[in-house]
């Protein structure tokens, strides 16, 4: 907790237009710790949700609603911006240089005691209520059947690009080459159906940022990191309630 | 001798074919051709001028899909949904507009209303055909929306359900205008009805693309789907003044009584509308005041920031307080005032459009996560091809009302 207690401390030295901000962002991460360890199976409703208390881990993960349910998570402390990840991505995917998957964002804090800068990883978030889906017009989006990630079939995408607009993490981008909107779909058809553990991304990631996995089974290593309570979990854009499969947490 | 018989029986099936029409149509679109082409010399150049406008954009227009929309448009990742996007809107708006000013005379029988009615549904069938003609090229992969529109059905998604029953309701006021000139008012009347309907649910569902994407604060919620059918009704009141005003001036006619008195009651109820946008938009803004901070920011960018000008001159005062006191003080006599006032309220609400479109994209998905790459809002600027695709629906609308004015004779109603 001491990287949590360090953040109280940067907060009091805060210009007082960014006080509320700040506030909101350790309340709702305070709320996250709450619900990430004894919500179990509600986590990914990234929302307070404390009479659900599972018994065991094992009915926790039953109550995800994909097997394998893939999610990521970021430990955005321990990125240093090497764009490794990025750069497997585009080769992996075969993404042009006029669009990307996934990118990592910078935020500078320059009134913070000692580390200024953070890098904070983004791609899609793989969610389980994807407004994207629900606005493709032709099913061209959906969600994978038995493990959840929102995949493309892009001979039926017109173009419309109301999923871009509908995305709340700006993770689609309209691939010329193929005629369609791209996106993120951790390495489904370029990795995962042939037999890879990991995304190219996340295999790439020097730091161990990226920890990838089922979060439906109690041994991988993305469930150790949600269901633990030592250390904050939290989600982008909780309030869209998209329900995003894609956590970031420090330390 | 056949030979001499043969042009005899050609001509009888001609007009067993023309007899078998009510009033004659075969005969008459003959005459209307003849009227057609006996027009004033201004009427000819003004038919030119908008051939070559259609004609010359289209084929800029073609070029932006050979060198593809990237690169000949400005939408971005972040701002995918520019200027084409709101300018479909406005088109479709308007005729949905026509549409439900046309249906309150034809459908529901106010028979002040009824005059307008022919010119409306024809203006109607236009004004979508601009809107589809703009909206083709706008979307990537047109010809897969036909295939994968049917056969690959997203029954959540409103763009669907807007594509679909804007289809429908293409066809319905088709049906109703070819029945309209048929003179058979009773099919014409349910064709009406019908397209009034479907006209109604894909104008709420446009309005609800932008109202349910939850990811968008500044377009969340029931208000779009509910204020695009009141900005149809005031667009569609200004359609009607301004294109009945200018057939009468092509066809250099006087409007008769009943015609004039249509004027008054149109002018009435486009006032009445604009009077309730005002209203709405009051609302939007004192809401969005207190709203969350992403939806804050973008009303702050409306009201004080990059698109002040556009909502305080062209959105309020061009296009709802100035037409509001015009129409007022025309007191629905004055056609030319009532002309002038739906002019600049057309322009007001075709700014309007632009700027629900592209302010609702301008603040970034992550502007609140604080990053550096997200701090300011966006920015978009429509391209010269962009541009050319809106002239090329405005032109399509102007020389397709021309033609019609000719070939219709003014379209004259012969219900009274």
């Amino acid at each position: 907790m001491k990287q949590h207690n360090l953040d109280i401390n940067n907060l009091q030295k805060d210009e007082k237009d960014t006080v509320s901000t700040m506030e909101r962002r350790e309340f709702l991460k305070m709320g996250l710790v709450i619900t990430g360890v004894f919500a179990g199976g509600t986590i990914f409703s990234a929302v307070s949700n404390m009479n659900k208390v599972f018994a065991s881990p094992e009915e926790a993960a039953a109550k995800y609603p994909y097997k394998p349910h893939y999610s990521m998570a970021l430990r955005q402390d321990r990125c240093i911006d090497c764009e490794r990840c990025m750069d497997a991505c585009i080769i992996t995917n075969n993404v042009p240089e006029y669009g990307y998957r996934t990118r990592i964002l910078q935020k500078d804090t320059p009134d913070a005691i000692g580390q200024k800068t953070e890098f904070i990883p983004m791609l899609c978030n793989q969610c389980n209520n994807p407004p994207c889906v629900r606005a493709c017009p032709t099913k061209a989006t959906y969600k994978h059947k038995t493990n959840g990630i929102v995949m493309m079939e892009y001979k039926k995408c017109i173009g419309c690009k109301t999923c871009v607009v509908a995305c709340p993490y700006n993770a689609r981008y309209f691939n010329e080459e193929k005629h369609a909107i791209d996106k993120c779909n951790f390495c489904y058809d370029t990795r995962l159906s042939k037999g890879e553990k990991l995304t190219a991304c996340a295999a790439a990631c020097p730091a161990g940022v990226r920890i990838f996995g089922d979060l439906s089974d109690p041994d991988s290593d993305v469930y150790k990191l949600i269901h633990q309570i030592e250390k904050p979990v939290w989600v982008l854009r909780p309030e869209v309630g998209a329900k995003p499969n894609v956590f970031y947490m420090k330390g | 001798m056949p030979n001499e018989l043969k042009p005899v029986k050609v001509s009888e099936i001609v007009k067993d074919v023309t007899q078998s029409f009510d009033s004659g149509v075969a005969s008459n679109w003959y005459s209307n051709l003849m009227e057609f082409l006996s027009g004033s010399k201004s009427f000819y150049a003004l038919l030119v001028l908008t051939g070559i406008i259609v004609f010359v954009s289209s084929f800029t227009t073609l070029n932006a899909l050979n060198i593809g929309y990237r690169h000949a448009y400005n939408v971005t990742r972040e701002i995918p949904w520019g200027i084409l996007i709101s300018t479909y809107i406005f088109f479709v708006v308007t005729s949905t507009g026509l549409c439900i000013v046309s249906s309150i005379g034809h459908v529901f029988g106010i028979k002040d209303f009824m005059p307008i009615a022919k010119r409306a549904v024809f203006l109607s069938i236009v004004t979508i055909t601009a809107g589809f003609t703009v909206i083709f090229f706008e979307i990537e992969n047109p010809f897969r929306m036909a295939l994968y529109n049917v056969i690959s059905p997203g029954l959540t998604s409103n763009i669907w359900w807007m594509g679909t029953l804007y289809g429908a309701y293409m066809f319905f006021m088709a049906v109703e205008y070819v029945f309209l000139l048929l003179n058979k008012h009773s099919i014409a009347m349910y064709a009406g009805l019908s397209g009034l309907l479907t006209g109604l649910a894909a104008h709420s569902n446009l309005g609800a693309i932008f109202g349910m994407l939850h990811a968008r604060e500044f377009w969340y919620g029931p208000y779009l789907p509910i204020y695009f059918i009141v900005s149809a009704l005031a667009s569609g009141c200004a359609a009607i003044i301004i294109f009945t005003y200018l057939g009468y001036k092509v066809n250099n006619e006087r409007m008769d009584r009943p015609m004039e008195r249509a004027m008054e009651v149109v002018a009435k109820l486009g006032a009445l509308m604009v009077a309730v946008l005002i209203f709405f938009n009051v609302w939007k803004i004192i809401t969005g005041l207190v709203a969350g901070p992403g939806k804050q920011e973008a009303i702050a960018a409306m009201l004080s920031g990059p698109y002040a000008f556009n909502f305080w001159f062209f959105e309020f005062f061009l296009g709802m307080l100035l037409p509001f006191a015009l129409f007022l003080y025309s007191k629905g006599k004055n056609i030319q005032m009532m002309f002038l006032a739906s002019v600049l309220m057309t322009i007001g609400i075709f700014i309007m459009r632009y700027d629900l479109v592209v302010i609702g994209q301008i603040v970034p998905s992550f502007h609140e996560l604080g990053v550096n790459e997200y701090q300011g809002l966006l920015g978009y600027r429509p391209s010269f091809y962009e541009i050319m695709v809106v002239i090329a629906g405005m032109g399509i609308v102007a020389l397709t009302f021309l033609m019609g004015e000719r070939v219709f004779k003014g379209h004259k109603s012969e219900i009274h």
